[in-house]
């Protein structure tokens, strides 16, 4: 008798988390590497206010996706064969190892993109349009995706040599659909019309990944063990 | 349960002192509903069995049985198949030839993954996390497994670490790693324990905690299979040894 689904995915995600609390790889050295990385183009450019300003959401975007999958695979990457095999005996149904996972990185990327909000509005001088709180939920469910993919491309790419360059190969294109759902919501918002579509995109895709994820769990694990 | 604060007995004196008085020996009430485990003639069944892994053959025509009760070792030289023939019992690799069963069911069979919460397993390398201590490794393999989180408490205690609970896996010992790892065996009593040179790392005094497992596991109708490349260390440990050499059980 192994424990539920929603349980099993709850304690897997609270592993992923201490796990990440007590190493601090995210938010010690990922996200100081972003904010690094945020202030190239003000630095390199030396831009005008004003193109600053229009640099801003295009160049928060593109950080928040390559340092996403930073965060998300090295999290996938974190797991030995002998962890995954006594998983496996514990009677873990893989969907909730997938949900967990997912859960877990989703909330670290979700913390990362939302403090890199604030070193971006600085170095940029840019100003957020009216009702700039809506974009909390477009990070999040970009997030989430994001989430999703990782664990996905970790899982596929497991005990490959090539693994480390071929997962965010993999990664990036599918993740076309989540970043341009986010970075038009932001352009939606300043152009002040509705984010509603553009959000509808977030959760397809959300929906698609997850229903991806756990319907190739199983095959996915059988394949790491 | 009344129990006397004396001086603390070794790892080894508490196991030579389990045999009088099993661990298990408390009667179990199952739940309202639950079955009891149902009777399986042979826990284990390989017959002309065969495994290639990248186009290499590496166990050929192996045939084993192991019945309820039994422990069994499986001896032989480094690269001999042992661990491989292990992964297949535990349902990790899928045979390429031959048949063979665990717990009743077909190997390969979509069944299987249904069949390993019945399976201890303990590889070469402990399946810690390091950046979690050994009680909360132990306690989550007891709540993943159905059972309550002061099992992996309890577990510890009985390999003698319930004073190394606190600590993180990476700052333990290769040793009490290595006795954390089989703890993790003692919870939710497998019906199947399978062991890959348990004793790698272990010093002297924690040596008894393998034959506790052993002797645990077959008096409560489960089955141990154990593979080492110390043939006189295993007959220590099991009923019988079958050598195995170049990817065959002889």
């Amino acid at each position: 008798m192994s424990a539920g689904f929603w349980r099993s995915a709850g304690l897997i995600a609270l592993r992923d988390l201490r796990v990440e609390l007590r190493s601090g790889e995210a938010l010690t050295v990922v996200f100081p590497f972003a904010v690094v990385a945020s202030w190239i183009a003000p630095l390199a450019t030396n831009a005008s206010p004003l193109l600053l300003r229009d640099l801003a959401a295009p160049v928060y975007w593109l950080i928040t996706l390559l340092f996403g999958m930073m965060v998300v695979l090295r999290q996938t990457a974190l797991e030995t064969r002998a962890q995954r095999r006594a998983l496996a005996l514990t009677g873990l149904d893989p969907a909730a190892r997938f949900a967990g996972r997912s859960g877990a990185s989703g909330l670290v990327l979700a913390a990362v993109a939302g403090t890199l909000v604030f070193p971006v509005i600085i170095f940029y001088d840019y100003r957020p349009p009216s009702g700039a709180w809506l974009m909390a939920p477009v990070i999040i469910l970009a997030a989430a995706g994001l989430a999703m993919l990782g664990t996905l491309a970790g899982d596929v790419t497991i005990g490959l040599r090539a693994r480390t360059s071929l997962a965010p190969l993999l990664m990036a294109p599918l993740a076309v659909p989540l970043v341009m759902g986010a970075a038009q919501s932001l352009e939606s918002l300043v152009a002040g019309k509705s984010i509603i579509t553009w959000v509808l995109v977030l959760v397809i895709a959300d929906l698609g990944l997850a229903a991806a994820g756990v319907m190739s769990a199983r095959a996915l694990e059988e394949i790491s063990l | 349960m009344h129990r006397v604060k004396e001086s603390r007995p070794s790892t080894a004196d508490r196991f030579r002192g389990s045999a009088a008085t099993p661990i298990h020996s408390k009667r179990v009430t199952l739940p309202s509903g639950a079955q009891p485990p149902s009777p399986i003639r042979l826990l284990v069944e390989l017959v002309d069995l065969s495994v290639s892994l990248g186009g290499v053959p590496v166990l050929s025509g192996c045939r084993l049985t192991l019945q309820p009760g039994e422990s069994l070792g499986v001896a032989g030289p480094n690269g001999a198949g042992k661990s491989t023939l292990l992964a297949v019992v535990a349902t990790f690799i899928t045979p390429t030839g031959g048949s063979g069963a665990v717990l009743g069911t077909p190997l390969g069979s979509p069944r299987i993954p249904a069949v390993r919460a019945g399976i201890g397993w303990s590889g070469h390398l402990p399946a810690l996390y390091p950046d979690l201590t050994l009680g909360e490794n132990l306690a989550l393999a007891a709540r993943l497994g159905g059972h309550p989180a002061s099992q992996g408490h309890t577990v510890l205690e009985q390999v003698g670490l319930g004073g190394a609970a606190g600590i993180r896996a990476e700052r333990c010992s290769n040793g009490m790693r290595r006795r954390a790892d089989l703890a993790r065996l003692l919870i939710g009593s497998p019906r199947l324990v399978l062991l890959d040179e348990p004793d790698a790392g272990l010093d002297q005094d924690a040596a008894p905690i393998i034959d506790h497992l052993v002797r645990t596991t077959t008096r409560r109708g489960g089955g141990v299979l154990c593979v080492s490349h110390d043939a006189a260390k295993l007959s220590g440990w099991v009923d019988r040894v079958v050598e195995m050499r170049d990817g065959s059980i002889t």
